[in-house]
């Protein structure tokens, strides 16, 4: 996700000023509401517009036409194959030396936990030691706390049957960010160093976030070839730019008398990075870490569609054969494995802070207590090598047949006869809410929609917003998808639009109530890390393949996020503020919409932001159960050799379509939360 | 006594004492559960025997494949000793495999002219892939519809007539043109091609992936609501439900030459195995295995089920039909 808003910090609301004379505040009106005015404008000339001249000029193209663009691109896609295989290309070369190393370490990795190596019939050690070590780990990181939280996840990945499975991701996982953070704190430090350099680089971290992975699937294996090398590579793509750009941030946020003061005392560069910025920005580097951890899980399932280890096969293959049970004990997996890291990862951090500031705490509590940890983990090592029991994951208990059974009568159930509902819902939504809106974006000549889309730009974000606007439209027209790019532009809105809905209902429920807040919490936290195939089969078998479907699939995907934006946004809004607003006589309602919700503007802004940014990623997914456009054409662009041109196309211009909203979403938030435009 | 460096009456005068007991109790446990159950021995190296090595099938993303491919890999396995490697590719990456090695074995093709192009030598490719024969299944392709709308409108089975009840199949998706739902994106499909050259008043909505298609049969035949689609044999849910064919004009050779003129139905696919040239000139026990593999559609759908419907492992459904058809076994080994 572009993460470009994280790096402000949302400004903390001030109490609104008065109101000085009947001038100003008419002059503030009419400026306040000229943005609006002119919106409206823009709106009706389109309609008009588009009332006259619907259905020319439409640039639409048959779905499996291919253009001089897409051979283009396609046999950029062959000459990469020609040098993979001919090894005449240097660059392509070190490429596949780099993952010839990966899957060297990788494989290695994997004979000590998950693999067996002829002619031991089972790894190096099995699930008692790896269960013991991670406790240790988790105990000497940060602290008992964590430790009761990771044995009973790491037994749980076994008692749910996919133990291999989990490891492996785990490895990949790991892999993945430690690599990430090698070179990605670095990168990050470079970019809180240099202005320059973090303008270069900031449009390549958004590419590497918002580029379908799909798209690079292909490219990927070519170049790394099949295994867990081009996975992990795949994975280090989207899950590197959380920790460059936190890091950046947060050691751009170290405080200012902090450096003074060490400066004064006189030191290099380096030894003001390594002494005082690195510790003190510690915590929010962790942050980062954190994040990238969970961008790199959530690419699990995506990456198993090369043969990747780990759990997104199994998710796969429930899919495949239609067995919802299968996607969803393998999917809870997943989201045990992200709470327990997420978790942990947060402790450490806190940890680290607290060492950081006011030195290592511990005591002689925690040095036998680690002792004792350490030979603990020992006994289990050499248990786990030596003897079967301790080495492979006993078949009882065995919570995954139960878990699968169980969800599978639900799906059993959902096919009852709620049709005539969804089916009603379905008709709805769609004829009332996305085909009108999708026939003023897509059948309106294309110079029709490209004016008004600017136009709105330039309202709303400004000048800049303008200009990035321009070159996004640029390139979309260009790329050949102009017509799949405005179906898939308001399937995007439209889900977004019940995003920010969804958001602000619920965030401010949420916001109000400690209660609702702790009951909702963890279903959203699960919502987000739930891999998206597991609920595609309901909400298939609820609503079946049409662009409705997988607008729900990227509404269910993005509201957790945009709901807590909005949620910790509105808890932010200072009591102070509330309390007056009591004094003053305000209704529940009023308190709602005159006070929490503006004070929390700029959270709603950035709800809408992400949430349009998590929608877009899953316009492919989409694709897969009936949304066609873009989407659609990714994925076909993988799978067949003749549309590889196209799937490249598509991709780029769902980057595209990702970096214009993105900008003018960002520069209207910039502009709304400015003091010039407060009233 | 123990020595006690601590301040006189701290807790840890009293706790050190409990701590050594518990660090000793603690090992003696560890010690006593190393006598519980079976060590760990390095496996048998008869297993190895044959020189067999490894055999890398991949295993293109639908259901009936996998039943063909771990039937193989489930003989070779356990008559010929290979170890045998699943690869979970599409049929794109797959034969890019061949020329590195990372695959030997695709078990069921379907057509794929682009790819034969690319990498067979007689089509004018590098040569990295070699055709092994049919397996034996024929692939139809075709519009099918569920069974109650073949007994209701009994002339939906001819192609000529899909004008007349297009408004039926109406959907959200199609405006005012009735919806013919496609599936998998990689699956091999003239559908755009042949509705604009019969000139159907239908539009191709794709579900996008076999799940989806499954799903929406699946509902059409339970509620009796109009559904058209793309969908082929072999196919598990056959089984389950019994689609009908529409047939559209017959195919003659060379009537797909052009893919935007197509105006005729699907040839029926003798699918076959592609092996990488490497493996075919290998002497691997298993060469012959693969290329004397043979078997009928009723035996995929069969095994598909046991993995489908049934939920059994592949392995275990492999297993399952593999010792109740030991005679055919034994002649793609022999033979």
């Amino acid at each position: 996700m572009s993460t470009s808003i994280l790096e402000r910090p949302p400004a903390r609301r001030a109490l609104p000023e008065p109101r000085n004379t009947v001038g100003s505040s008419l002059v503030t009106m009419l400026r306040s509401n000229w943005r609006a005015a002119s919106l409206l404008g823009v709106l009706a000339v389109w309609v008009l517009a588009w009332a006259l001249f619907k259905d020319q000029h439409t640039l639409s193209i048959a779905g499996s036409a291919r253009t001089p663009v897409f051979d283009w691109l396609g046999d950029r896609s062959d000459w990469v194959e020609k040098a993979a295989s001919s090894g005449s290309n240097p660059l392509i070369n070190f490429a596949g030396w780099v993952a010839d190393i990966v899957d060297s370490v990788f494989g290695w990795l994997q004979s000590i936990f998950t693999v067996a190596k002829f002619p031991r019939p089972l790894p190096q050690v099995g699930w008692l030691g790896t269960t013991a070590l991670a406790a240790l780990v988790a105990y000497a990181a940060a602290g008992w706390r964590t430790l009761a939280l990771v044995v009973p996840c790491f037994l749980a990945f076994g008692v749910l049957g996919y133990w291999d499975d989990s490891i492996d991701l785990l490895l990949v996982t790991f892999f993945a960010v430690v690599v990430s953070c090698v070179f990605g704190i670095a990168i990050g430090v470079v970019m809180a160093r240099s202005r320059r350099f973090s303008a270069v680089i900031t449009p390549v971290l958004d590419f590497m976030q918002t580029m379908p992975s799909y798209t690079y699937l292909l490219p990927f294996s070519i170049l790394f070839g099949i295994g867990p090398a081009a996975a992990v590579m795949m994975t280090l793509v989207y899950a590197a730019p959380p920790v460059i750009r936190i890091t950046a941030h947060g050691i751009r946020s170290v405080s200012g008398p902090v450096l003074e003061a060490t400066d004064s005392l006189g030191q290099t560069s380096l030894q003001r990075l390594w002494n005082v910025e690195l510790p003190m920005a510690k915590r929010t580097i962790i942050a980062g870490i954190n994040q990238t951890m969970m961008a790199a899980l959530s690419m699990a399932t995506i990456a198993a569609a090369i043969d990747s280890p780990g759990l997104g096969q199994p998710v796969l293959d429930g899919l495949k054969r239609g067995q919802l049970g299968t996607s969803f004990v393998a999917g809870l997996a997943i989201v045990i494995m992200a709470v327990m890291l997420d978790r942990s990862m947060s402790a450490a951090g806190f940890r680290a802070e607290l060492a950081a500031r006011a030195g290592e705490k511990g005591g002689p509590f925690r040095k036998i207590g680690l002792g004792l940890a350490a030979v603990g983990t020992l006994v289990a090592l050499y248990l786990s090598h030596s003897y079967v029991w301790a080495n492979e994951f006993p078949l009882q208990p065995d919570l995954g047949t139960p878990l699968r059974n169980a969800v599978d009568s639900f799906g059993n159930w959902l096919r009852t006869d709620l049709s005539h509902l969804t089916d009603a819902i379905q008709r709805v939504a769609t004829d009332y809410g996305l085909n009108p809106m999708q026939s003023l974006l897509a059948d309106s000549p294309w110079f029709v929609t490209s004016a008004a889309i600017l136009a709105i730009a330039a309202v709303v974000g400004g000048r800049k917003a303008a200009i990035a606007t321009v070159l996004c439209l640029g390139g979309i027209v260009g790329l050949g998808l102009w017509n799949h790019a405005m179906e898939t532009l308001t399937a995007c809105l439209v889900a977004t639009i019940a995003v920010v809905v969804l958001a602000v209902v619920l965030g401010v429920l949420m916001g109000r109530s400690r209660r609702v807040d702790v009951a909702l919490r963890p279903i959203l936290d699960a919502g987000q890390t739930l891999p998206p195939f597991v609920y595609l089969v309901p909400v298939l078998i609820l609503f079946g393949p049409n662009r409705f479907t997988a607008m729900v699939a990227g509404v269910v995907y993005a509201a957790p996020v945009a709901i807590k934006l909005v949620a910790d946004g509105v808890r932010a809004v200072s009591p102070n503020t509330i309390e007056a607003a009591e004094m003053a006589g305000s209704s529940t309602w009023q308190m709602i919409t005159k006070v929490q919700l503006p004070m929390a503007r700029s959270s709603v802004l950035l709800a809408t932001n992400q949430g349009l940014l998590y929608v877009l990623s899953m316009v492919v997914i989409g694709g897969m159960v009936g949304a066609g456009a873009l989407g659609y054409d990714v994925v076909t662009g993988f799978r067949q050799a003749n549309a590889v041109g196209r799937g490249l196309a598509a991709g780029t211009t769902i980057v595209l379509i990702g970096i214009m909203l993105d900008r003018i979403t960002t520069y209207g938030a910039q502009r709304a939360s400015s003091p010039a435009s407060r009233a | 006594m123990f020595h006690t460096p601590f301040p006189k009456g701290s807790t840890m005068e009293l706790k050190r004492p409990r701590v050594v007991a518990a660090a000793v109790a603690g090992l003696g446990l560890a010690f006593t559960l190393t006598g519980c159950g079976g060590a760990i021995k390095d496996a048998n190296a008869a297993n190895g025997d044959e020189k067999c090595g490894d055999l890398n099938v991949a295993i293109n993303p639908w259901v009936g494949y996998e039943a063909d491919a771990h039937v193989l890999g489930y003989i070779a396995k356990t008559r010929l000793g290979c170890t045998v490697n699943y690869k979970d590719l599409d049929e794109q990456v797959s034969w890019k495999g061949f020329g590195s090695g990372e695959v030997d074995v695709v078990m069921e093709n379907w057509g794929h002219p682009e790819l034969q192009k690319k990498y067979m030598v007689d089509q004018g490719g590098d040569g990295s892939a070699v055709d092994f024969g049919p397996t034996g299944n024929e692939g139809v392709i075709g519009w099918f519809v569920p069974p109650w709308m073949a007994e209701k409108y009994p002339d939906i089975t001819d192609w000529k007539n899909l004008n007349k009840y297009a408004s039926l199949f109406k959907t959200t998706e199609s405006g005012d043109q009735g919806t013919l739902y496609d599936g998998d994106p990689g699956f091999v499909t003239n559908d755009e091609a042949l509705v604009s050259n019969l000139k159907l008043n239908y539009k191709v909505v794709f579900a996008g992936s076999e799940t989806a298609l499954i799903e929406a049969f699946r509902d059409a035949e339970k509620n009796h609501t109009p559904m058209l689609g793309y969908f082929y044999e072999p196919q598990w849910f056959l089984s389950e439900v019994a689609l009908v064919k529409v047939d559209l004009p017959k195919y003659t050779e060379g009537c797909d030459a052009d893919p935007a003129k197509v105006a005729c139905d699907y040839p029926v696919y003798n699918l076959d195995k592609i092996v990488a040239k490497e493996f075919a000139e290998s002497n691997s026990p298993a060469v012959d295995l693969v290329k004397n593999f043979t078997w009928t559609n009723d035996d995929q759908n069969v095994v598909a089920k046991y993995i489908a419907e049934d939920q059994m492992d592949p392995e275990d459904a492999a297993k399952k039909w593999v010792d109740a058809h030991a005679d055919e076994v034994n002649a793609w080994l022999n033979g």
